[in-house]
């Protein structure tokens, strides 16, 4: 445990912690989006696969404490790093001037917080019903997107959040792949394409749904 | 040509406690500027100027004046050694700026780089990052021949364009965390890809990395500033490596540490 | 003064042997009491350092620079040279030692030459395990290349940056003993005088160059590399921090003077472009391996390169040295390009400047083979001048790059200061008039990794450890004269900048003492120096205080020691009543050859201070040559 602590503690551990939770994360939204989409099937499909999923509430479970945790670690990290980071340089250049960074790769404590906010919401939405709880009904999952997206305030705030959630992925996936020790001359060019087809993926799937609602296709 | 100077001018030296001190963007005019002159060179004669109306000069470090000695380092509108890519302010020449130009020159700016005087920094975390391991623990007249291992051409190609650093510190100026992870990254690329430097990969990794986080350098979040300033253009495959290798020695590392023996790793 | 070499008696290959067996060890659990000062931190410096930490004496090092890696070894291009016959040419020990003596046109010390090509091998060796990442050929075995007066490859390279994979060598033992506590290292940190305590030396007075403070530091002997003077000249191919005062206060001190006269003059460096020039670059020798050396036939001719056809250039090299060609020595490189600028034939648009031309190797290997070879080199080139050397010729022109002159030393490399050991381009020991190119990173490393390990116990075990404190009234009487002299260059408050009297002292060595002399000019020129001097001590202006770092202050005491090195230098050339190596006088020659006068001249100069004011005496050390029989130098 303490050797944990303090590879944690270090700089790289850090990183590694953060790519690796990362990972995680990533992989669970890709799952979720494709959950998801079976919204696009009809509601048969898509309430049978919730149903699916609470049918097993063991397994529910420690998937939700689980991805908590690695969420948890993932922004108690993130901000470690961020505040270490803001430390390192504590009189900023009167010119800032950037070669290669872009906006994605800048904004990445701030499209990670705004996710966290989102996802906060989210959960007070779909899952806890706290929020708009009018349209709360999870034994017809299919019902309450579609209530809810048709509200077109709902609809932006799912829209932008997954605007900003591809910003923090865009950068994300090509980062951690070299934050995993992977860097090599013929296939880092093809991870940061496939870093940013992934991340518009993600959130072009989600962003689908979210519309398809709201523009009345489905 | 003429150019127009916003240069950092700062008296009191600042320290990692006590990091803010007074100091200020001075304008100053030249008027007789050649293109072929270097960028240093155009500072000299500022300088010169300044010293002849009674005020102090601008100090900055230098040396070799060829891109090697890596004393030199100014940022230059916010870009580490300045515009031109792969080159140090030394070898910049006033060719690579516009007749008229506004030109704001500040000192490397970082919590592990404490500004001294004006332009100057101190670099010593480096020298201090290396005490803690990047080396191979060789003592004179020990060798045997040197052709006794061969090394693989293309390893030594790698070995070396990691050994090309100079330790000039402009990647923890330009990174947005003033994160020293290509330096670092640097060292241990350059000794691990060598058979005799492989011995202590395990401990350098480890010592090299608690070293540099000693030192207060912020993280690296793969933005690549680094490698874009760097004036020996010195590949972010580095801290892959970097990182490769200290999970490695982590992962490796025996519960009993070894006891005492300090920089020796 | 006495000059005792004590060279060992016996053959020349056994002498370092019987050297190493006659000298005294110091016990291994008495060595931690004894402390080294070791001023520099260049290869030979920082090879010292390490190498006698390692032994277990306690260290303490210093340098000017921010960092020791920054030394200037860093700048060394081309390469090393070692006796390992790699290639099976034909290279031995002996070949090299034989290069080196009459490269130095028999004007060095045979013994401390042949030790020299002993220890080359073994500098190798060292490096490669230290990790210095030297070329290698696809089968993974070190690569060799050619350097100027050999016919055998034997030089071993890292690119174009051999001196900074080496330094980067040393720097890292140096660094692993800082870490390790057996080094105190101390950067930004100036020597200012060495502390005689009963004629030996046992401190040095130093002022920290980010405070401002002059303090002493005490030990039980002290070890100089400080590197060379090249800057005297103002321009050189060295870097901006070099300089003469810590062996120059040396000398004062009562340390002797080696032929101050013997300078370097690389024949391949790019051309002055204006008077805002600051220092010049070197273009390495290794690139004479590929280009061609020419000038136009005609004088005046204006046409481009690329318009003059190959039967209206003068390959001048090639057509007076056939059997080297374009790796003549650089004394002879360089001297042949002063008489065909002399003659009007020189290019560009001062005249001064002759072409190093890539176009037939480029036909012949193609352009990746030679941007493999020298790439970065020509990167630099491009970067300099705006001009491309893949499509037009380089310009180059000789300047002033390395001093063989320095403190005198004996075999056991102590100068004539008990207890002060002096190493690398500080001391004169190995490379006569005239240094081969790849010798001086070999000469550094072999002193600092392989000499002074073995020769400081000899002295070391005749004194009693830490038998001198700081606290003994020599050392507050030498605060008190360096922090004296601080004060009165700050209080001249005068007109003149302290780089417009170092340039005007660059162009009295040029033009007097550079690259050929005669004795009416130097006559001048020891009139115009002492001039210039005086009139720096009335009116050189430095603002600022000496507290906190002070950049024109520490220039200032460069220059102002510049200012009375020159003169030595001059008077020295213009004893030296003959031409050797990179000492021409124009009376002394043959057709442009230099002309040895070997029955007054085969000895080395050695200067002893008499004080401010006084001529210095002239000593000599007699020079035999035993193995190398003296002829005259011949690269036809
Ligand atoms: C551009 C260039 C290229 C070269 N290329 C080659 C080559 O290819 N092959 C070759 O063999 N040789 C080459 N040489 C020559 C060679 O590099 C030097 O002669 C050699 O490196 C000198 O080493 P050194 O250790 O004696 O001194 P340096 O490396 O000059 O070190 C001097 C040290 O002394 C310190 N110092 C100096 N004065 C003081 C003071 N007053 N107080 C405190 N510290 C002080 C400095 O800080 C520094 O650490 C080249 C030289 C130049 C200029
Ligand atoms: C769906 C949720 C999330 C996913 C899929 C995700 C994914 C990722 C990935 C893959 C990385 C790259 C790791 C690396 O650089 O190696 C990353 C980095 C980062 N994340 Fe998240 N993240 C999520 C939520 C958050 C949240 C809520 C925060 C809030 C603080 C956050 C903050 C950060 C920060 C600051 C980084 C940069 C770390 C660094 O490079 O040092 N992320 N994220
Ligand atoms: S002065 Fe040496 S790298 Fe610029």
């Amino acid at each position: 445990m303490k050797w944990l602590l303090e590879f944690w503690r270090s700089s790289i551990g850090g990183k590694v912690t953060m790519a690796v939770t990362g990972l995680l994360l990533f992989l669970f939204v890709l799952m979720h989006m494709l959950g998801n989409l079976q919204f696009l099937a009809g509601p048969a499909t898509i309430n049978a696969y919730a149903e699916f999923l609470h049918s097993k509430p063991a397994l529910l479970w420690v998937a939700r404490i689980g991805l908590l945790v690695i969420f948890a670690v993932h922004v108690r990290t993130g901000i470690r790093l961020a505040t270490q980071n803001k430390a390192a340089r504590p009189v900023g250049y009167a010119v800032d001037a950037t070669l290669r960074a872009d906006w994605a790769s800048k904004s990445m404590l701030l499209t990670g917080l705004t996710t966290l906010a989102f996802v906060v919401y989210h959960l007070a939405h779909f899952t806890l019903g706290w929020v708009h709880s009018r349209d709360h009904n999870s034994n017809n999952v299919h019902a309450m997107m579609k209530h809810s997206f048709g509200h077109p305030g709902i609809a932006i705030v799912y829209v932008a959040a997954q605007v900003l959630l591809f910003f923090h992925l865009r950068h994300g996936i090509r980062s951690l792949a070299q934050t995993l020790g992977l860097n090599h001359g013929r296939y880092t060019p093809m991870v940061a394409i496939l870093s940013l087809l992934l991340a518009a993926a993600i959130a072009g799937g989600n962003i689908l749904i979210t519309l398809s609602v709201l523009l009345g296709i489905v | 040509m003429k150019v127009t100077l916003n240069i950092w001018r700062q008296s009191k030296a600042s320290t990692k406690a006590d990091f803010r001190q007074d100091g200020k963007l001075v304008r100053y005019q030249l008027d007789h500027v050649s293109p072929d002159m270097s960028f240093l060179e155009m500072l000299d004669v500022l300088n010169e100027q300044l010293t002849q109306q009674g005020e102090e000069p601008v100090a900055f470090d230098h040396d070799c004046r060829e891109g090697i000695c890596g004393s030199c380092g100014v940022a230059i509108d916010g870009v580490p050694h300045g515009p031109e890519r792969g080159t140090t302010a030394c070898q910049l020449h006033m060719r690579s700026f516009q007749d008229g130009a506004v030109i704001t020159v500040e000192p490397w700016r970082a919590a592990a780089f404490p500004v001294l005087k004006d332009l100057v920094v101190d670099r010593s975390a480096f020298d201090r990052v290396v005490q803690a391991g990047a080396f191979i623990s060789v003592n004179t007249g020990a060798p045997q021949d040197a052709n006794a291992i061969p090394v693989p051409k293309a390893d030594a190609d790698r070995a070396f364009d990691a050994a090309t650093c100079i330790g000039c510190g402009a990647c923890v100026a330009a990174c947005k965390n003033a994160s020293a992870m290509l330096f670092v990254g640097a060292k241990v690329s350059h000794f691990v890809h060598l058979p005799q430097g492989r011995v202590e990969r395990d401990q350098r990794a480890r010592n090299l990395v608690a070293a540099m986080d000693r030192e207060g350098f912020g993280n690296c979040t793969n933005q690549y500033e680094c490698e874009a300033a760097c004036p020996k253009e010195i590949p972010v495959r580095v801290i892959a490596e970097l990182n490769r290798e200290f999970v490695r020695a982590k992962v490796r590392e025996e519960p009993v540490v070894d006891k005492g023996r300090g920089g020796d790793g | 003064m006495k000059l005792d070499a004590r060279i060992p008696s016996g053959p020349i290959q056994k002498k370092w042997d019987e050297r190493r067996f006659e000298t005294k060890l110091v016990n291994p659990a008495n060595k931690r009491k004894y402390k080294v000062l070791v001023v520099g931190s260049g290869l030979a410096g920082a090879a010292a350092a390490a190498s006698l930490a390692e032994l277990g004496y306690q260290v303490e090092c210093f340098c000017f620079q921010d960092s020791p890696r920054r030394a200037h070894s860093i700048a060394a291009q081309g390469g090393i040279n070692a006796a390992k016959n790699y290639r099976n040419d034909g290279d031995s020990i002996w070949r090299l030692f034989y290069d080196t003596v009459k490269g130095g046109d028999f004007r060095a010390r045979e013994a401390n030459v042949y030790r020299l090509a002993q220890l080359s091998v073994n500098i190798i060796d060292q490096a490669v395990a230290a990790g210095v990442p030297f070329a290698r050929d696809y089968g993974g075995l070190l690569d060799n290349r050619s350097f100027g007066g050999a016919q055998v490859s034997r030089t071993f390279y890292a690119r174009g940056q051999t001196g900074q994979q080496l330094l980067l060598g040393a720097y890292a033992s140096l660094s692993r003993q800082i870490g390790l506590k057996a080094v105190k290292m101390f950067s930004r940190t100036e020597m200012l005088d060495v502390v005689l305590v009963d004629g030996h030396a046992k401190g040095i007075v130093v002022r920290d160059l980010v405070t401002g403070e002059v303090r002493a530091h005490a030990g039980d002997a002290v070890v100089l590399a400080t590197g060379g003077y090249g800057n005297v000249f103002y321009l050189s191919t060295n870097a901006k921090g070099c300089n003469v005062t810590a062996t120059w206060r040396a000398y004062k001190r009562g340390a002797g003077f080696a032929n101050p006269c013997y300078t370097q003059i690389h024949p391949t460096c790019i051309p002055v472009s204006g008077d805002h020039q600051s220092k010049l670059t070197l273009m390495s020798e290794s690139l004479r391996n590929d280009g061609r050396v020419w000038v136009p036939k005609k004088p005046g001719d204006k046409r481009k390169a690329a318009e003059i056809p190959d039967d209206e250039r003068d390959y001048y090299l090639e057509r007076k040295y056939p059997s080297f060609g374009n790796l003549a020595p650089r004394d002879i490189a360089s001297r042949a390009a002063k008489q065909v600028c002399d003659e009007g034939r020189g290019i560009g648009d001062t005249g001064l400047g002759v072409y190093l031309d890539f176009r037939d190797s480029i036909q012949r290997l193609g352009r990746d083979a030679i941007a493999g070879k020298y790439g970065n080199l020509f990167h630099m080139y491009a970067k300099i001048t705006a001009e491309d050397p893949y499509a037009q010729p380089m310009r180059i022109f000789p300047a002033v790059h390395y001093t063989m002159g320095g403190l005198w030393v004996d075999y056991d490399l102590m100068s004539t200061i008990p207890g002060m050991f002096v190493l690398g381009e500080a001391n004169f020991s190995d490379h006569g008039a005239n240094r081969l190119g790849a010798s001086a990173l070999m000469q550094g490393l072999a002193d600092g990794y392989f000499v002074i390990p073995y020769t400081i116990a000899g002295y070391l075990a005749g004194q009693k450890a830490g038998s001198v404190q700081g606290n003994r009234p020599e050392f507050a009487k030498a605060i008190g004269e360096v922090a004296a002299m601080q004060k009165k260059l700050l209080g001249i408050q005068g007109k003149r900048t302290v780089d417009d009297f170092h340039k005007a002292l660059g162009k009295i060595m040029w033009g007097r003492c550079g690259m050929a002399r005669n004795e009416q000019g130097l006559q001048q020129a020891l009139q115009e120096i002492p001039a210039l001097r005086d009139e720096f001590w009335r009116d050189v202006r430095i603002v600022g205080g000496e507290a906190g770092i002070n950049q024109s202050l520490e220039k200032a005491g460069r220059v102002a020691d510049f200012l009375e090195f020159g003169e030595l230098l001059c008077r020295d050339a213009k004893e030296r009543r003959e031409s050797c190596g990179g000492h021409f006088r124009e009376e002394w020659q043959d057709d442009g050859e230099a002309r040895r006068d070997d029955d007054k001249f085969c000895h080395a100069a050695v200067w002893e201070y008499q004080g401010p004011g006084k001529t210095p005496t002239r000593h000599q050390e007699p020079l035999t040559f035993e193995n190398v029989h003296l002829a005259v130098r011949s690269y036809k």
